[in-house]
């Protein structure tokens, strides 16, 4: 591991400022994920800056909910409010990585998490996204767990995290502060689609912190809830997950629903096209399944991993149908 | 096989029987649970692994390793490395210092190395993960990063990587572990033909490795010409022996100590790794410890390899199998012997009346491939007792009812007798408890919302081995204690406890006043962990030492013992002291017997008896496995909610850790069957996910509630009538389950793991 520097400021504003006289800076939350990619040397920041104390609060209010950046994944999940309003979000957040991982991971952090593409972390491969460039060998070679939706011929790797797929549905602000300044961003638009260059992931600006996430008011989402499928019970990261929320009138037809997947696209994946379809028609299995069809018309397998097309459509219905309340037989 | 091994053979199989051991069904310490031992060490963290041992002046090393599968070392350039803070040397081949290739496993008799390749010794690459450098530093972060400092280039050859492509190269191995290859009774291609009901399919399953929890690690001191290494390996004397003929010194001079193993499962022998820290070690004449990286482990390490397997039953109305055809392909090395016995279990567990039996390797570029829990017994009874099931369902029988009627009277193809075999009682008592009889043999006619529901059987069995060479030594002192020496091990399946309990059943001592030493190649030389051989290796010799310390103490008694004039033959053990056997008053004490003579102890060392009874019959365990899970009719994810494992394995010697083994192999059964599965890229023969986050083993969720019973009855011809169970536990599992998978699904799926993909 290189030698850096490691410095805990007292506040945001400080460590912003520390980060901006650094070449290589990283902010570090829990470092459930920046220590294993330091350790592989695919990070080498010459500075460390201690975020973990800073923004530590759930501030609770009737319009919306703010979780501070430091706040850990297990707070999250455990919090009341949280579990009550927004249970998709709890499920997700306790789908992803154990106990102990999600008791040390900051909730800044699981949003900034890379991918997990074993050709990524393999310093024997070619990766784009880890030397700009040099080919992807992700693309022709084992890849069950990569993207079925918005890769590019420069990568095909997925976003791991689960919590960001809940975030995406539920509409989340990021709030952010930099150089110059605070503003806030939808989740959905931090994230990149890989394109020509997946080495860039995020439209955070350098030295650009996270503070805090915001949940708007949403009462639909307290019937909601997170799917994850996967090759084992627990500790695997998603082949296809499903965050849904939906809101049904008396007569039957969806006032509104929200739709986001997860371990099939560059960034977490919210089902807007479904989401269109399904407003104001009847909440039945084949306007799900038709739903589900229009929002993976794109979708593109690769060698492992076109079974996930299927699944994903099929995982859309099962868990629309279960917030739905009728017996998919 | 040679003519004089042929001849012994035929010799010792005309011989009479050997008495049984009369100790067979002594129950005052054998067949009570008893906690480990060792396990307040554990808990509390003061059991002292390999990697935890102090010493002055220590360093740590760190492996930099190819990453190419075939061609040679262009350049290498260490200045960058070398000049890194703290780095006190990178060895490469270089500077390493000349060794002669290790002694082979299997191969040499004294051999502990997977590969008979050369460590570090020349440009030449052998297989993608290969060790090309060693950087040892102050710390082991600093030998860490300065391994990433270290350039290499490569002239890269065309690697020998696709199974598939290769097949048509595949060559027959001169033995499998000592069998014939090929076994072939009657025609039974023909048979299969005629036959009223067959089945004709081919079985795949992937590579897979061992994921012990603790690394492989060695922590190594030269002091002059002598070599103490603290090693983690199922096999302290054969690492000896290894050892010392690479760096060319007397075994006497070589110290190999593991008192504990965090998990073996057949992968903890004599790797690259510790003859590269012994050989940085005498170069900078300081000691040098090494941990391997859980990625090392996948790299310089081998697992079990890929197979292909074909099984072809054919069977008529009533009566034996008419034909019974097993045979494949492993992927194998040059440098290894390790051919994956995948047809073993065909040769002895059904009656057929034609054999066809073949084994075929694939010469692969990666690294040598081992002996895995249930070598190669677990893979080829997912693919042997898959195809029971195929048969049974195309004769629309029940398929323990068949497996009943193909059950044979004698070793099916080598003729023994059997030694002990009540594989039908096990069935029998498994499906009671299972509740077999409310299986349905139709498919998906078990459901409960969107899970489909399916049980599933398949047989469980692994040989009885026994290996030769091993002694103990007894030392029963004054204060009525015994100390047990034997350097054997003890990876956590119970070693020591066991071993105490029956240490204590044969002096007649309470198990409290007996403590067995073991890991240590200072004591008398045990046998290798290995085959599940340990237990029964161990009580042989440890029952020669009994007679030998038994006869001592009749001579050091003399004239004034209530014991004089009696043979050792006339005497027992019991009540902590000798007694006449049939008169047990006529008694004296070991302390008695010792205080007289003035003796502070007493110590009897002894060899075990040959293991002959291997020779003169078919010995083997059984066991049958019943599964019951679920597979989500939407998604194909599969989770098995309910596991009986029912065993005929000899006596039991310890229910609580025998339980803990057992269950300990169907859990991993469970990870072959459903996720392991190392990923090796055939386009640069490397594996691409060398991480337990991407390797997956079954978590906690995957494990349902895991009833194991067992027949308990000695087998009339093993020492105390037992035998190892340390690797039935896995056997039969990948079957129970995809033909579980099949009750549920209607879908066969004979390509492992069975991840849900396959099953949508």
């Amino acid at each position: 591991m290189i030698a850096f520097d490691y410095t805990r400021p007292a506040s945001a504003s400080e460590a912003i400022a520390i980060a901006a006289k650094q070449a290589h800076a990283k902010y570090l939350g829990g470092g459930t994920n920046l220590i294993d990619l330091m350790r592989e040397t695919i990070e080498e920041p010459t500075a460390l800056v201690d975020v973990s104390t800073l923004s530590n609060t759930i501030d609770v209010r009737d319009d919306r909910i703010l979780i501070g950046a430091g706040v850990k994944n297990t707070a999250v999940a455990a919090h009341r409010a949280i579990r009550e309003r927004y249970p998709m979000l709890a499920r997700a957040i306790l789908a992803g990585a154990s106990a102990q991982i999600r008791n040390m991971a900051s909730v800044g952090g699981n949003i900034l998490q890379r991918t997990r593409c074993t050709y990524f972390y393999d310093d024997a491969a070619h990766c784009n996204k880890r030397w700009p460039g040099t080919g992807c060998d992700a693309r022709d070679g084992f890849n069950r767990n990569h993207a079925i939706l918005g890769a590019s011929p420069a990568c095909v790797a997925t976003h791991p995290s689960d919590m960001c797929v809940a975030l995406a549905a539920l509409d989340a602000t990021v709030h952010l502060r930099g150089v110059d300044g605070d503003r806030t961003m939808k989740l959905i638009d931090l994230h990149r689609l890989p394109g020509g260059r997946p080495d860039i992931e995020t439209e955070l600006r350098q030295g650009e912190l996270i503070t805090a996430v915001e949940l708007p008011s949403l009462p639909s989402a307290a019937r909601s809830t997170y799917r994850k499928v996967r090759d084992r019970s627990s500790y695997a990261f998603a082949l296809v997950s499903v965050a849904a929320a939906l809101d049904v009138d008396d007569a039957g037809h969806i006032r509104d629903v929200r739709l986001a997947l997860g371990g099939i696209a560059h960034k977490p994946w919210r089902a807007f096209a479904a989401e269109a379809a399904l407003r104001g028609t009847p909440a039945t299995q084949p306007n799900f399944r038709d739903a589900a069809e229009i929002e993976l018309k794109d979708a593109a397998g690769l060698r492992d991993n076109t079974f996930k097309i299927e699944l994903a459509k099929r995982t859309i219905v099962a868990t629309l149908s279960e917030l739905n309340g009728r017996d998919r037989s | 096989m040679s003519i004089i091994q042929k001849a012994m053979q035929t010799v010792i199989r005309l011989m009479p029987d050997a008495a049984s051991d009369p100790m067979i069904g002594a129950d005052r310490e054998i067949g009570k649970s008893l906690s480990r031992i060792d396990g307040p060490l554990k808990v509390t963290g003061q059991a002292r692994f390999a990697a935890e041992v102090p010493l002055e002046r220590l360093t740590y090393a760190t492996l930099v390793h190819s990453t190419i599968a075939r061609g040679r070392i262009a350049t290498i350039d260490v200045a960058e490395a070398e000049a890194a803070p703290g780095v006190v040397l990178v060895m490469t081949y270089k500077n390493a210092p000349r060794m002669p290739p290790p002694l082979q496993m299997m191969v040499d008799a004294k051999g502990a190395a997977a590969s008979s390749l050369p460590v570090m010794q020349d440009a030449t690459i052998h297989w993608n993960g290969e060790p090309v450098a060693v950087v040892v530093a102050e710390t082991q972060e600093q030998a860490d990063y300065a391994a990433t400092l270290v350039h290499v280039t490569y002239d890269v050859e065309q690697a020998a990587t696709s199974f598939d492509h290769l097949k048509h190269k595949a060559r027959t191995p001169a033995s499998i572990l000592g069998e014939p290859a090929n076994i072939t009774v009657g025609k039974a291609e023909a048979a299969l033909g005629k036959a009223k009901f067959s089945i004709d399919q081919r079985y795949r399953t992937p590579h897979q490795n061992h994921a012990a929890i603790e690394l492989h690690a060695a922590t190594v001191l030269w002091e002059g010409n002598k070599l103490t290494v603290h090693d983690t390996t199922q096999m302290v004397n054969l690492t000896r022996s290894t050892l010392a003929a690479v760096f060319r010194i007397p075994e006497d001079n070589v110290h190999v100590l593991s008192p504990f193993v965090g998990g073996g499962f057949g992968n903890k022998g004599l790797w690259s790794h510790q003859i590269l820290a012994a050989a940085a070690a005498r170069l900078i004449d300081r000691p040098v410890r090494i941990v391997l990286s859980r990625a090392g482990v996948f790299r310089i390490t081998g697992g079990r390899t890929l197979t292909e397997q074909r099984v072809a039953l054919g069977a008529d109305d009533d009566g034996p199998l008419t034909a019974l055809i097993h045979t494949g392909f492993a992927g194998m090395t040059e440098h290894n012997d390790c051919p994956e016995q995948f047809t073993f279990p065909a040769r002895h567990l059904y009656a057929a009346k034609s054999f066809l039996i073949d084994q075929k390797v694939i010469d692969l570029d990666m690294v040598a491939n081992t002996f895995m829990r249930a070598p190669s017994e677990s893979i080829g009874t997912f693919a042997l007792e898959s195809a029971i099931d195929e048969l049974a369902e195309a004769m629309n029988v029940d398929p323990i009812a068949l497996r009943r009627r193909i059950e044979p009277e004698k070793d099916p193809t080598s003729g023994l007798a059997f030694s002990s075999r009540n594989i039908v009682e096990a069935y029998r008592r498994g499906a009671e408890r299972f509740g077999w009889d409310r299986r349905n043999a139709v498919p998906r006619s078990q459901r409960d919302g969107d899970w489909l529901i399916g049980y599933g059987v398949a047989t469980a069995t692994y040989p009885y081995y026994r290996m030769p060479g091993g002694a103990a030594r007894i030392r029963l002192g004054v204060d009525g204690r015994a100390i047990v020496q034997m350097a054997s091990h003890e990876m956590g399946m119970g070693t020591a406890t066991t071993q105490a309990m029956h240490a204590a059943e044969r002096l007649g001592l309470p198990v409290g006043n007996v403590t067995f030493e073991y890991g240590d190649t200072d004591l008398p030389p045990g046998t290798i962990a290995g085959g599940s051989s340990q237990t029964a290796s161990i009580i042989a010799a440890v029952t020669a030492a009994a007679d030998v310390l038994a006869a001592d103490l009749i001579k050091l008694a003399g004239n004034d013992s209530p014991l004089a004039g009696l043979k050792p033959a006339d005497v027992a053990m019991r009540d902590g002291g000798l007694c006449e056997r049939d008169n047990p008053q006529k008694s004296e004490s070991y302390v008695s017997i010792l205080q007289r003579a003035g003796r502070d102890e007493i110590s009897a060392e002894a060899a075990a008896s040959m293991p002959l009874e291997t020779q003169k019959y078919s010995m083997h365990s059984y066991g049958a496995q019943f599964c019951e899970l679920r597979v989500n009719e939407v998604t194909g994810e599969t989770r098995v909610t309910r596991w009986l494992g029912s065993f005929d394995t000899g006596r039991i010697v310890n229910p609580k850790t025998a339980a803990s083994q057992f269950r300990g192999g169907i859990i991993m059964g469970l990870g072959l069957a459903l996720m392991e599965d190392t990923v090796f890229d055939e386009r640069t023969g490397r594996i691409m996910n060398p991480s337990l986050a991407e390797y997956h083993v079954p978590v906690h969720l995957d494990v349902p509630d895991i009833d194991v019973i067992w027949t308990d009855v000695s087998d009339p011809h093993s020492p105390m009538g037992v035998h190892g169970i340390g690797e039935i536990g896995i056997t039969g599992v990948g079957a129970a389950v995809a033909n579980a998978v099949y009750n549920a699904t209607g879908k066969r799926i004979r390509d492992l793991p069975i991840t849900l993909d396959k099953l949508m």
